[in-house]
């Protein structure tokens, strides 16, 4: 017997954008029945994957077989009606509709005079929703529904479309643990009438409980695929994270000394418990000034929450934040700023530069206040501050009046840290902040946090870049879920120990010695 | 090796289940909320009827229900098609220009008879509509820029065509179009027909036609409705096509009525339509609102205006004063609303 025709074969798609490229020659094959992981950190590809599937994106180069027929979707209408749905992270449904007519929008039953059949319609709705285990009055505007109940409509809705492929886009990033199950369930129904589930998320424990194959993306690139049973946690952890187990590291690959820096006495910062629903669940971190503690953990781990629940840009439901000695008020980010911290975030774009302003005026304009009086800027005062940081900081810039949107990604990056340097900060916390720079640029921002650390300020470290991460942190607090896993000191802060907490997997003594061929 | 996999606690101690799944609200009060964003305006409506009818004798008597009415239809016409517009967040500045040409090209086409007369302005006007809504639709420009751009270019057609405005069409007596403007059926005027034709065709429409339901749904989250398959840009070019349709047969039936093609009429208009869907509590970032409240926020201006002009010592100037302080109360209690029930 011929193994089952595959519903969906995806051959060498490619998708560029100005001056990244998203996916580069990606293979996915889905069977009928097949619920298969797709994975990879942020920037893999995935989201690209999922667009170009759904008829969002159009590819560059490639082709898309689906049910033995090549397709070529240019709206997301086309893909949804030929048998593709696809349920995104952030509920995407119409809040203000009722809950019925979010669930039929598209395909409202009609009567034989064209119009809406309101009775068939909140029937067959009561009945979706309730075969997914839901029970409200579909006749309410969805809004009144909770995000998780929102997302099982979004489900429901997915799959009454006689979808032939499904694809849950972090799914559960919003549900809670019953929730949670009753999503399973649904899956574990789609497989056995034959509907094949592409599920994407970050956590291992869901892959691992519904997912039978897996599609690892890095760089936009397929780098793994095959039976997910084959590759245990750590397997796909480092497929993730582009780090052999067997390779050979050879160290001072960064710019970072080293040197544990010399940190001693009470913490300059010490966050305890912090809570925010769905996010974070009791993380606390304590940093003591001129230490470098560095965040560890997948995508959607918690790592940026943290830093954010901390510099008060997000609420929270219970924890505490005291800065040398002081409790903060939480969800307050310009008390944050006056206690002394300072957040470089993970987008400098959105979050940080001011494109069209020059480099002087972007480094002064947190400082602003302190630059003042009677609110009146002080030039002199401005000029000062900014001569002292683009020395410092080594900023490459024709004047200080350059636009800062004009200068390199490393330049803009240095300029947001002037700004926050500027403020005097006791705490810092940097999100990425090597993401996307140059390698010039990269070992010079590293070289900065290891001097401003020497300095006895107290730093804490996101990053995706292994290396970075190990090299620059003299403790590594490792996230997972929301939630604090582990804690690397010393000469543990190894990646092989970071991967193997990260994964779940408690070190295995003598297991494997990766570092046994190491010079 | 093995993948032995103790599970990481992920649960730290203390942590309480999140709930945030409760929903917003109790059912009672978003119902009594929804209500009052509904129905509010005729509730006031009523109440400001009541009032009038008891204090000034003149008020309730058949003449001046019956100009009330009449004036109020072509109002309502221009509404009924902002209404569209509003929900799906969008406006449609072009309204009052549209309303002035279309008068002046019925009373022009006149000649040629009543199905030109008619015709034409659809026509025209309806263009203009398209236009309109390919550029907010397909080139993603903002409505208020196109349609500010419509409105001046309408103006300046208009204007062409009567030689600055010198020169006035007639409309000939005797014609079905001035009895479709002057003439009453069952002792009401032809107008007021047309728009209760023209509203109860509308509510079923936007309540009951997939167009409808898309238009509900391209104001309410235009990126989710695109994702679910809504056809979002046509549904735009729809709705300023509609808006300019009726814009512009709102002109030509005033015309009829006034059996000339007067110049000067349509200034402003579209603001006191965009008033009065906004009163009928049709939200201005759109997904939310209905036809019949839009009629009703036209009766209410027309009221009050009336009610200003029975107040002989009032200058009428106040009756602006009194609307604008009427939509200024009624959008802060629509955001006060709003924000109970989490609009946005």
């Amino acid at each position: 017997m011929a193994p089952p025709a595959e519903v969906l074969a995806v051959r060498g798609l490619s998708k560029t954008f100005p001056g990244v490229r998203a996916l580069d020659g990606v293979d996915l094959t889905l069977h009928p029945g097949e619920v298969h992981a797709l994975i990879g950190e942020n920037g893999a590809g995935k989201s690209t994957l999922i667009k170009v599937l759904t008829g969002v994106h159009r590819p560059d180069a490639g082709d898309i077989t689906f049910q033995g027929r090549p397709v070529a979707f240019s709206t997301p209408m086309e893909a949804q009606k030929a048998g593709i749905s696809t349920i995104y992270q952030e509920v995407n449904l119409i809040p203000l509709l009722s809950v019925a007519r979010n669930l039929f929008l598209g395909r409202e039953p009609r009567t034989r005079l064209g119009l809406l059949d309101f009775g068939r319609m909140h029937r067959e709705a009561d009945e979706a929703l309730r075969a997914h285990g839901v029970r409200v009055d579909v006749r309410q505007p969805l809004r009144t529904l909770g995000v998780g109940a929102q997302q099982m409509v979004a489900l429901a809705r997915a799959v009454a479309t006689d979808a032939r492929v499904v694809i849950m886009d972090e799914p559960t990033s919003s549900l809670e643990p019953r929730e949670v199950e009753t999503l399973f369930s649904v899956i574990r129904r789609l497989r056995e009438s034959g509907i094949a589930v592409v599920y994407v998320s970050h956590r291992l424990d869901e892959l691992y409980a519904v997912c039978e194959t897996v599609t690892v993306l890095r760089d936009g690139r397929r780098v793994h695929h095959g039976r997910l049973a084959d590759l245990d946690r750590l397997g796909l952890v480092s497929t993730m994270l582009g780090r052999d187990m067997g390779e050979v590291r050879s160290e001072g690959l960064t710019k970072f000394t080293g040197d544990h820096h010399a940190a001693a006495g009470e913490p300059v910062l010490q966050a305890t418990g912090l809570t925010v629903p769905h996010r974070l669940h009791g993380v606390s971190v304590g940093i003591r000034p001129g230490e470098v503690v560095g965040l560890g953990g997948l995508l959607g781990s918690g790592r940026t929450e943290t830093a954010k629940a901390i510099s008060g840009a997000l609420p929270l439901r219970s924890g505490d934040v005291v800065v040398a000695g002081a409790p903060l008020r939480g969800g307050s980010t310009p008390a944050a700023i006056r206690a002394g911290i300072s957040l470089l975030p993970e987008d400098r774009k959105s979050e940080g530069i001011v494109p069209g302003l020059s480099v002087r005026e972007n480094i002064a304009l947190a400082a602003l206040p302190r630059l003042s009086r009677f609110g009146l800027v002080s030039e002199a005062r401005v000029d000062a501050v900014v001569d002292t940081f683009v020395r410092r900081l080594r900023i490459k810039a024709s004047s200080p009046h350059q636009k800062v949107g004009e200068l390199s990604g490393g330049n803009q990056q240095k300029v947001l840290l002037a700004r926050w340097l500027a403020m005097n900060p006791k705490v810092l916390l940097l999100d990425e902040p090597t993401r996307g720079i140059d390698v010039g640029a990269k070992a010079e921002v590293q070289k900065l946090v290891d001097e401003l650390a020497a300095d006895g300020l107290g730093v804490l470290l996101i990053s995706s870049d292994l290396e970075e991460l190990i090299e620059g942190s003299d403790r590594v607090v490792v996230l997972k879920d929301g939630a604090v896993v582990g804690e690397l000191t010393g000469d543990d802060v190894t990646e092989d120990k970071l991967m193997r907490t990260i994964a779940g997997d408690p070190p295995a003594p003598g297991a494997v010695e990766v570092a046994a061929t190491d010079d | 090796m093995t993948a032995t996999k103790t599970d990481a606690p992920t649960t730290a101690p203390g942590e309480q289940p999140a709930d945030e799944t409760e929903p917003v609200g109790s059912a009672r009060s978003e119902r009594l909320s929804a209500l009052v964003q509904q129905h509010g305006a005729l509730a006031v409506l009523v109440i400001v009827s009541l009032v009038a009818s008891l204090s000034f004798d003149s008020f309730a008597t058949g003449d001046n229900v019956s100009n009330m009415a009449t004036s109020s239809a072509f109002l309502a016409i221009v509404a009924l098609g902002m209404t569209f517009v509003i929900i799906t967040g969008g406006i449609d500045l072009s309204v009052g220009s549209l309303f002035a040409l279309g008068g002046v090209l019925a009373a022009w086409g006149s000649r040629h008879g009543t199905l030109v007369a008619l015709l034409l302005p659809l026509a025209v006007c309806g263009l203009i509509g398209v236009v309109n809504g390919l550029l907010v639709a397909r080139s993603r420009l903002a409505p208020f820029i196109v349609t500010l751009a419509a409105m001046l270019g309408a103006r300046g057609v208009m204007l062409a065509l009567t030689d600055e405005g010198a020169e006035t069409y007639l409309i000939g007596k005797d014609s079905f179009l001035a009895d479709l403007g002057q003439g009453s059926t069952l002792g009401v005027g032809n107008p007021v027909w047309v728009t209760l034709a023209l509203f109860v065709a509308g509510a079923v429409v936007l309540r009951r036609t997939r167009f409808g339901q898309h238009v509900y749904a391209v104001g309410g989250n235009e990126d989710a409705a695109a994702l679910m398959g809504a056809p979002v840009a046509r549904t735009k070019v729809l709705v300023y096509t509609l808006s300019g349709l009726l814009a512009g047969l709102a002109g030509a039936l005033n015309a009829a009525w006034l059996a000339s093609g007067v110049t000067i009429l349509g200034g402003g208009m579209e603001l006191e339509a965009i008033s009065a869907v906004v009163i009928g509590g049709t939200l201005l970032t759109g997904g939310l609102g209905h036809v019949s409240g839009s009629l009703v926020g036209v009766l209410l201006l027309k009221v009050i205006q009336n009610v200003i002009n029975q107040i002989g010592s009032l200058d009428s100037s106040y009756q602006q004063v009194v609307s604008g302080a009427f939509l200024a109360v009624v959008v802060i209690a629509q955001t006060w609303l709003g924000r109970r029930r989490r609009l946005g």
